[in-house]
């Protein structure tokens, strides 16, 4: 085994356009990598092997034909809640444990139209309803850094792929969290888009008004390579942005003064707010040292750091557990044994059928939610609890925009804990939904956040998010390729 | 927020999932003690605040529209092929009516 595996997107697709080495060479080389040490990471629940190595061939071709784009001829491994035609797509669920879709994902068309090459697909906690990919119907996911702790979730699969090299890049899905937050936990840069920026069609739905897919990289340089990829309007989306395409690598520079953002003040100097919510009770002192010095660095690059208060944030989490649930109730409710997936059948009732289908086919925090969902939808409550939240929404809307006028992005942690041991959360939900306090408010806003590494923890890795306005994803990247520029963390790379 | 079994049962029915009595304990107390967190919005004051219900309408993409052509579909073939259970161009399923 070479180290083609550890490779970055551009750095393979500068060796390979150079014709050093061929995607077949980079390919083999991540297959090698996966047989190593899958048996320890598991991030994979199916493995693309024979697939992988025919698209491969093709991206060899393509680009002996000068036809490469930054994609083409590289290991991407995606999310198995993003339908796949013909290979299973599960969603880390007993239910779809045999289904295969029919039809890609658009955004799986879309990378397959730039030639990448899929060598499988990543674990997840069912349904992506979780934080630490233990909820998987079918095994835990191990964080490279360290074994015995859990990745994040709930991609956890995407993230742990990307630390352990086992994949050049990743794709997962982000409902309150679920890119970034394990993107953090494993020491790779996750990114959520805004809302509406890139297609769902395809993406097996959780949550519609909170779901977003986006990419998990090495760096910030192949986020951007990802994101030019996997962006722009789709028509078999209806809340699909009709955005002109923007070429987001373009975007990337290493001065902080020059973000377009910047433009117009009086200063002409990127302004981050820090707020104060986010440094919760009960972050670990490690997490909040590294991401102090990471603000530090941000102000060496010369953004002014200023602090700044969004007070709806103590009631994002009871709100964020309100809505999605009740979305999950209503979009999990296809699940009844008829059109697809797991199927009780030994009874003649139907009713009975349906039931003990939903019992056997879903995972307890599935089941959970679902009734959670249903509660709050049912007559009697649906003022109480879901029509305040979607007022409480508003009101942390209006927060952030509020905070924007004064200004052009915030930084906070990505997640207040570093990597924790498995088991050490399974027990109490509400202490898992805990985790996610600094990322979900940003997707009930439907914001764009990036979460880039800043350092570790007793050895463990900490991300650090950066937050901005709708459709602020160029600002975003070009603040934390400087951040990136300026320090090393994106380098590390655990032992395995 | 304690909900009684009942309670827990009958969101259960409406939700169509089966549960153990193990799982009917459990999530008694869980879902009570989730239901506690929500209480924090109470202190929320939300008089005339309209609701959000879409994070598209905040980026300006709610509802894109577009015109209403045919187009060719998935065949019966793709579209029966995860069936666990089909008659000819059909989904078969248990009886619904008593014969």
């Amino acid at each position: 085994m070479s180290d083609l595996h550890r490779l970055t997107i551009h750095e393979a697709h500068r060796r390979l356009a150079a014709g050093e080495i061929s995607s077949v060479e980079l390919t083999q080389d991540c297959l090698e990598r996966i047989h190593q040490v899958e048996d320890r990471v598991q991030s994979f629940l199916t493995i693309t092997e024979e697939q992988a190595l025919e698209q491969a061939r093709q991206a060899d071709q393509r680009i002996a034909d000068g036809q490469a784009g930054p994609l083409t001829g590289v290991p991407v491994q995606i999310k198995d809640v993003i339908s796949t035609r013909g290979i299973n797509t599960t969603c880390g669920s007993r239910m779809l444990q045999d289904y295969v879709p029919v039809y890609n994902a658009t955004v799986v068309d879309n990378l397959y139209r730039q030639g990448a090459v899929m060598v499988g697909k990543g674990n997840m906690d069912e349904f992506a309803m979780g934080s630490s990919t233990e909820n998987s119907a079918f095994h835990a996911t191990h964080n490279p850094w360290d074994l015995q702790r859990v990745p994040g979730g709930s991609s956890g699969g995407g993230a742990a792929c990307v630390a352990a090299q086992e994949a050049t890049y990743a794709l997962g899905s982000d409902t309150g969290g679920s890119v970034r937050q394990p993107a953090s936990l494993c020491g790779v840069v996750g990114m959520k888009p805004t809302y509406g920026l890139v297609s769902r069609y395809g993406l097996v739905a959780f949550a519609s008004s909170l779901d977003q897919i986006g990419p998990i990289t090495r760096d910030v340089t192949d986020c951007a390579h990802v994101l030019n990829a996997i962006t722009g309007h789709d028509p078999k989306d209806s809340t699909s942005l009709p955005q002109a395409p923007k070429d987001y690598l373009a975007a990337l520079n290493d001065s902080l003064s020059s973000s377009p953002l910047a433009k117009g003040r009086s200063k002409g100097v990127l302004r981050i707010g820090v707020p104060e919510e986010y440094f919760v009770d009960g972050m670990e002192p490690g997490v909040r040292d590294a991401v102090e010095t990471g603000i530090k660095a941000l102000e060496d690059l010369g953004a002014t750091i200023e602090p700044v208060s969004l007070p709806t944030t103590k009631y994002a989490l009871a709100c964020y557990y309100i809505i999605a649930p009740s979305e999950c109730s209503a979009n999990l409710s296809r699940y009844d044994g008829v059109k697809y997936g797991y199927s009780f059948q030994d009874t003649s009732d139907m009713v009975e059928a349906m039931e003990k289908t939903r019992q056997f086919g879903f995972g307890p925090e599935v089941k959970r939610r679902i009734m959670l969902g249903t509660y709050a939808l049912s007559s009697g409550y649906y003022d109480a609890y879901y029509l305040k939240a979607q007022q409480v929404r508003t009101l942390i809307r209006q927060d952030f925009a509020r905070v924007f006028q004064q200004v052009d992005a915030l930084v906070t942690p990505t997640s207040p804990v570093a990597a924790f041991p498995l088991g050490a959360k399974t027990g109490d939900p509400v202490q898992m939904y805990l985790i996610d306090v600094c990322t979900l408010p940003v997707n009930i806003a439907g914001l764009p956040s990036i979460s880039v590494p800043c350092g570790f923890a007793q050895g463990l890795p900490v991300g650090m998010q950066l937050i901005g306005p709708h459709l602020s994803e160029e600002s975003l990247l070009r603040v934390a390729h400087a951040y990136e520029q300026a320090t090393e963390w994106h380098k590390a790379v655990p032992v395995l | 927020m304690a909900l009684d079994r009942q309670e827990v049962q009958h969101m259960a029915t409406l939700a169509r999932i089966g549960l153990t009595e193990q799982e009917l304990e459990s999530f008694q107390d869980q879902l009570s003690h989730i239901l506690e967190q929500f209480q924090i919005l109470a202190e929320v004051d939300t008089s005339g605040v309209s609701p959000t219900g879409h994070a598209a309408g905040a980026s300006g993409g709610a509802g894109v529209m577009r015109d209403d052509i045919p187009q060719d579909s998935s065949s019966f073939e793709d579209v029966l092929s995860n069936a666990p259970w089909q008659e000819g161009e059909f989904f078969r399923v248990k009886a619904v009516l008593e014969e």
